[in-house]
């Protein structure tokens, strides 16, 4: 599925995702009001790793209703709604007016590194305040199930995530940016985003990825279905991420070197290595990690 | 150079460079010169960061292996920064970026260029007529203190140039379309138009490309944040193609797909604003 952040502003946008293999697409993070981001360069990169510090802009639940309700006239894949908000109070406030829009899952960004300049350190960083947003935005999201997006940048993921499925989390999706990092410009001698620092992505980011959901899974004992997100652009990587845990693959980064293909082609490298090795569902991967001890 | 010297060029980090040359062409805008070349083709743009203050898209004025140029209108809050820049003054630049007009050899083609377009438009005709085509250029402006590149124009071979400004101070009175369809219908054939320029003069070549088939490349301009087709700032309904990567220059039968072209376009927080 389409991660967060990446391309996922407009209802034209979502449906060329889907028509190109996405299972599932996902909003960039949405806001009640309106939320201007950092001035820009917000996205650099090299082939190993992207630096992102957009900084979260969004028009509000104004737009959303506008590009939500344009994408469900004829929705060819679900779409979860990933909101944001500066407190567990307007978390609440935003899941509610998104709720209303009728997503099919609402994921809660809780773990972005680069507005912590405006708001601090995000919910994700503390079991207590994850706990508490979860708890929040549970209380009305109805029967839409509700996944809590978990940062890597802490010590005790598990933790977090434990907290959060005793509040009531339905899912997780792990991991978003790291870091933060910074890169500096040689000549200016200038850090080259405007926020000076972003949130690394990437190839370079799963082993982290790898390592955060098999701490979730652990956890919270295989219970509740991660989103696996970080670094993914081929099959083997969306497996090496279902051994550690994850039951569904985000992708973000990936789409820019491979294109909207990217996630057709995930699903066919995935189908052609299970086919060679003889493993008849790539389901059964899930969690295969944590069971390769026992056995 | 690469990331870590064994990879493909780092062209997504952009690299700051010294202003070697400034050229001040009208009152409110200048061409500046880097020693640098990205092996950009005309049409494609660069990802221009003025530290401390912005990164804004700009097409390439010319790339010719050795030096690359831009030229830009003071336009609001950083492009009025750059303008006060000096020479020797770091102004990083990372890209190529997007798509570039094509042309097969010994075309005939029409350029049509508003505003700052005349700088790629040159770029285009220096190139095509390299390749044996024959150009014609179609500059317009509101009056003459606007128009742009007229002597470099005229300085090349197999390209003639022909100028309109609305207040008719230089030229045809009028706009530059108006000025082509005068030359279409005096008897003037083209294997394709291009054009450059404010979406209103886009909107009008369209329709005339699309009335009298003649094939035509647009150059389109939206919000643009990443340069190469991550954050999907620049996408555009209801295709949800995205302008960094599938554009800026995009054939006509794709630009009449798009439905919000010559409509509206989107901001910074993804928000539509009208023509
Ligand atoms: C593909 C492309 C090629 C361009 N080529 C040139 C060129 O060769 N010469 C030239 O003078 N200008 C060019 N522009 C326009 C140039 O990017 C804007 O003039 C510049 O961004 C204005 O920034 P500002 O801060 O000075 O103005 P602002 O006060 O910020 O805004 C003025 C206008 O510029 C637009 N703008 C601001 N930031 C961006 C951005 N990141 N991306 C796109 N539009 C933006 C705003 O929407 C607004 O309409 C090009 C734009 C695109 C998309
Ligand atoms: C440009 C960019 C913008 C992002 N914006 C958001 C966002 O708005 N909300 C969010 O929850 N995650 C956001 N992310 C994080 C991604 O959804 C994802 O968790 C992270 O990039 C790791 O996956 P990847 O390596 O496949 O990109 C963004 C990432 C990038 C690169
Ligand atoms: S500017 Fe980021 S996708 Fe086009």
């Amino acid at each position: 599925m389409l991660a967060s952040g990446i391309w996922g502003i407009t209802a034209s946008s979502w449906r060329r995702v889907a028509k190109h293999g996405a299972g599932a697409v996902t909003t960039k993070s949405l806001w009640l009001k309106e939320h201007k981001g950092h001035s820009n360069p917000v996205i650099i990169s090299t082939e190993h790793w992207t630096l992102n510090a957009v900084g979260v802009p969004d028009a509000g639940v104004e737009k959303a209703k506008e590009e939500i309700g344009e994408y469900n006239k004829d929705k060819p894949v679900p779409l979860i709604a990933n909101i944001i908000a500066e407190s567990a109070e307007n978390y609440a406030k935003t899941a509610q007016a998104i709720v209303e829009l009728k997503p099919d899952f609402l994921e809660v960004n809780i773990s972005c590194p680069n507005i912590e300049d405006e708001f601090g350190r995000p919910f994700a960083c503390s079991a207590d305040d994850a706990a508490a947003v979860t708890k929040a935005v549970k209380a009305v999201s109805g029967d839409i199930p509700v996944f809590i997006k978990l940062s890597p940048n802490v010590e005790n993921i598990g933790t977090i995530a434990l907290a959060c499925a005793k509040a009531g989390a339905d899912g997780f999706t792990a991991i978003n940016t790291v870091g933060p990092g910074m890169a500096i410009d040689l000549r200016s001698r200038r850090p080259i985003l405007a926020n000076r620092v972003g949130g690394l992505s990437g190839p370079a980011i799963k082993p982290i990825a790898v390592k955060c959901i098999a701490d979730v899974y652990k956890a919270t004992e295989g219970k509740l279905p991660i989103i696996g997100t970080g670094g993914v652009a081929t099959g083997k990587d969306a497996m090496e991420l279902m051994l550690a845990g994850a039951s569904l693959i985000g992708i973000g980064t990936a789409v820019a070197d491979r294109g909207a293909d990217v996630f057709a082609k995930v699903c066919e490298e995935m189908s052609a290595w299970c086919d060679a090795e003889g493993v008849a569902s790539c389901g059964e991967l899930i969690g295969g990690m944590h069971r390769s001890f026992s056995s | 150079m690469g990331c870590c010297g064994h990879c493909s060029p780092a062209k997504r980090l952009p690299e700051t460079h010294p202003i070697a040359h400034i050229v001040r062409e009208t009152a409110h805008v200048q061409t500046f010169t880097f020693k640098v070349s990205l092996g950009a083709k005309p049409g494609q743009f660069v990802m221009v960061w003025l530290p401390g203050v912005d990164e804004v898209p700009m097409s390439v004025a010319e790339d010719d292996g050795k030096e690359l140029k831009i030229t830009f209108f003071a336009a609001g809050d950083m492009t009025e920064k750059l303008a006060q820049c000096k020479e020797g003054d770091l102004v990083g630049l990372r890209g190529p970026f997007g798509t570039h007009y094509t042309w097969e050899k010994k075309q005939k083609l029409a350029l049509l260029a508003g505003g700052y377009g005349a700088a790629p438009m040159h770029f285009v005709a220096k190139e095509a007529a390299k390749d044996g085509c024959t150009v014609d250029v179609f500059v317009g402006a509101r009056g003459k203190e606007h128009l742009l590149y007229l002597d470099a124009l005229c300085a090349l071979k197999r390209v003639a140039l022909h100028v309109a400004t609305d207040d008719g101070s230089q030229g045809f009175k009028g706009t530059n379309v108006a000025a082509l369809v005068e030359e279409l219908d005096g008897g003037a054939r083209y294997d394709q138009l291009f054009a450059c320029g404010p979406e209103r003069m886009l909107v009008a070549v369209s329709q005339l490309s699309a009335q009298r088939k003649i094939p035509s490349q647009l150059s389109l301009e939206r919000y643009m944040k990443c340069g190469y087709g991550l954050c999907g700032n620049c996408v555009v309904d209801p295709l949800g193609i995205r302008l960094c990567t599938d554009g800026p220059v995009v054939k006509n039968d794709l630009c009449m797909e798009i439905t919000e072209f010559g409509k509206f376009h989107r901001d910074d927080v993804g928000k539509k604003h009208l023509f």
